[in-house]
């Protein structure tokens, strides 16, 4: 496969930069520094040491054998990013910036959220470096995840609930794009995705496949032979690309990407723009959108913070059209089930986001028996891309865990009403 | 010669800068917001942005923001923009659209411009589109003769402001303050030096929009720039006082750019 993007950051006709003129030499600076650390031994063995010693990798993969049930009988793996530090993939690609944010002299950084997972994840490498951090989260996502803008707070961040819009990750990333423009003098930018404008999809997407590197080799040290497929899900699409990217070569191995299909595809609200929406321009790059017939962006639904996002990164676009990932939608009620099935058949409570995987997981396998493959012989890995302990109130809530005076009286319930600045 | 290129002409032999006004459609409605561009014109802005309200102003501060979002809630669409193109570049003065790109690029862009120009519109102001991402644009506006205009900023070299310089038509448009738009008090420093880095690069007119709103800040940048541009300002006074408070306003700044300040 050629090297991809190309200079200018288009995968095929994806990507790119549509952005003010102002941030353009600021990306030029990133591009640079980027590029430069790839090859630089310094650099790489001074993120390794930390994804090692501080992060907690390689991270495990872990044969689910009790859910393979629920995928037809196919063997499923896991991989653990769950087990990294601060709770998901994010931390990997964060990380990389703070290095790459020292290198280039910067002392601030500003990152958008929406399940607050990424936000946790920068807020973590800020204090580890000694930056100045400042998060940009919708006002409506800070309800729902509660729980991680405490978490900020307490690593020193500067959490800032964002009102305008549709108060979730699109109008956090708008913000942190308006203050970027301010102060790109002084301050990188820690976009959380594969999204936004050249370099950001490339630059993101290479710290995050060490996932995928990861999990190719612990698949044919385990099975001794590659999986026949890689399911993830995908908002913007970082832990979906970060395991994809090392096993596109491999034809054999079908890649499968999971988008929030909120209640149901076919309802229109939900976030699935790569299964049912059309090409367009959002935060700096040309891919997959959800707008209306005039280029509005359209709203979105989704029980997941994380997933509630009406863009996605440019290379899903370019995978999506040549056909070498394949995606799908998986609705709200699919993916709950899935959360509940893996936490009583594994005990492992994974994201709702992460969620979203495991119904597509089971939807495969299931297909592929239908089809009349036999499922002793299938193997599928599934990136458990974040842990869950942010969503035990809103699982509590969809399954009715808790009483309503229980709900009234919880902890959760009172750091939502009462959110400490 | 085209629209563009006639107003700085005469702006040159009348010894001053040319002022540039910019108000959203259907904000507070169709109606109003056309009325008041209208009346602008009358009151001696020489040309027109028609702004083309958007779901993700990134550049916008607040005051255009929400004008955006009050413009979208009230159900205002792309043909109402062109439609208001039509009625303001019936007044004579040129009407340019400054857009985002994701509405024109959905609509297509070159059935846009098609579009554009048949409502009588000169040009486009694009803040999310740099040159690198637009050949293709370029020669639609080649094609049906309009002026393409692309931003530069105080962070661009002076490679890119020349890129800039060759590509734009009817001028130059210097966001001379790093950051979003809207008003400010104290105008930088740095768009003297930027207006100056430009016309080492390019014989085109060079427009600042700083955050003007008064009238002295209005002479003040007339003096070193071809054209004051002046958005947020109108934008509050339509809010605030309606097509009257944007009637009088327009004539301060109208003023202004009538009476540089050369230093």
């Amino acid at each position: 496969m050629s090297e991809s993007p190309d200079s200018s950051g288009h995968f095929g006709a994806y990507g790119g930069r549509f952005v003010p003129e102002a941030l353009v030499a600021a990306l030029d600076e990133l591009t640079a520094a980027h590029l430069a650390a790839r090859t630089d031994p310094v650099f790489t063995a001074e993120l390794d040491r930390l994804l090692t010693t501080y992060a907690g990798r390689p991270t495990p993969l872990t044969d689910a054998r009790r859910l393979s049930e629920h995928a037809g009988g196919a063997r499923i793996l896991l991989k653990r990013e769950d087990l990294a530090h601060t709770g998901s993939h994010k931390i990997n690609n964060v990380l990389g910036q703070a290095l790459l944010t020292k290198q280039m002299g910067k002392q601030r950084v500003i990152a958008e959220t929406g399940a607050g997972q990424h936000g946790v994840a920068t807020a973590t490498a800020c204090a580890l470096f000694g930056f100045d951090c400042t998060v940009y989260m919708g006002e409506e996502d800070t309800r729902r995840q509660a729980l991680n803008v405490a978490r900020m707070r307490l690593l020193g961040a500067e959490v800032i609930p964002v009102t305008s819009g549709t108060r979730t990750l699109k109008d956090a990333t708008n913000e942190a794009m308006r203050d970027w423009v301010t102060n790109v003098e002084t301050t990188h930018y820690v976009i959380g995705s594969v999204v936004g404008p050249h370099p950001f999809p490339m630059l993101v997407r290479d710290f995050q496949r060490v996932i995928g590197v990861e999990a190719r080799q612990q698949c044919l040290d385990l099975v001794g032979r590659l999986p026949d497929a890689v399911v993830a899900c995908v908002g913007g699409g970082s832990n979906a690309m970060g395991i994809f990217h090392p096993f596109l070569e491999d034809a054999s191995v079908a890649l499968i990407g999971c988008e929030a299909g909120g209640d149901g595809v076919e309802t229109g609200r939900h976030a699935a723009p790569l299964t049912a929406g059309e090409p367009g321009v959002l935060h700096g790059a040309r891919s997959y959108l959800m707008q209306d017939e005039d280029g509005q962006t359209a709203e979105t639904t989704s029980i997941s913070a994380g997933l509630d996002y009406p863009g996605v990164g440019p290379e899903h676009a370019l995978l999506r059209d040549s056909g070498r990932a394949t995606y799908t939608g998986v609705a709200d009620a699919w993916a709950m089930q899935a959360l509940d099935t893996l936490a009583k058949s594994e005990g492992i409570l994974c994201a709702i986001e992460t969620a979203h995987a495991f119904a597509g997981a089971c939807d495969w396998g299931r297909a592929q028996v239908a089809a009349g493959k036999d499922a002793r012989d299938l193997v599928i890995v599934v990136n458990t891309s974040g842990r869950g302990d942010k969503d035990v109130d809103t699982a509590a809530r969809w399954f009715g865990l808790v009483t309503g005076e229980e709900v009234a009286e919880s902890d959760l319930v009172r750091a939502h009403e009462g959110e400490q600045p | 010669m085209s629209q563009l290129d006639e107003l700085f002409a005469r702006c040159r032999t009348e010894g001053r800068a040319a002022l540039v006004g910019y108000l959203p459609v259907g904000f507070p409605s169709y109606d109003a917001s056309v009325e008041a561009m209208t009346a602008m014109v009358e009151a001696g802005v020489d040309a027109v942005e028609v702004g083309m309200p958007y779901s993700d102003p990134l550049m916008e501060g607040p005051v255009i923001q929400a004008a955006h979002q009050a413009a979208l809630d009230a159900g205002t669409r792309q043909a109402d923009v062109l439609r208001a193109v039509e009625a303001v570049a019936a007044t004579g003065a040129p009407t340019l659209v400054m857009g985002y790109w994701n509405p024109v690029h959905r609509y297509g862009f070159r059935r846009w411009a098609q579009a554009l120009k048949d409502a009588g519109g000169v040009g486009a102001i694009t803040p999310d589109l740099i040159p690198e991402e637009a050949p293709e644009w370029l020669e639609a506006c080649r094609a049906l003769d309009l002026d393409p205009v692309f931003l530069v900023a105080p962070s661009s070299t002076d490679e890119r402001i020349a890129v800039v310089g060759r590509t734009n038509r009817g001028f130059v448009y210097a966001a001379a303050v790093m950051g979003v738009t809207g008003a400010r008090a104290q105008l930088g420093a740095g768009a003297r030096d930027l207006v100056a880095r430009v016309r080492a690069q390019t014989d085109l007119p060079v427009g600042v929009g700083i955050g003007v709103s008064t009238g002295e800040q209005a002479a003040e940048v007339a003096g070193f720039a071809d054209a004051v541009v002046v958005g947020s300002a109108l934008v509050t006074a339509l809010q605030t006082g309606g097509v009257d408070a944007v009637r009088r306003l327009a004539a301060e700044l109208a003023e202004g750019v009538r009476s540089p300040v050369r230093n």
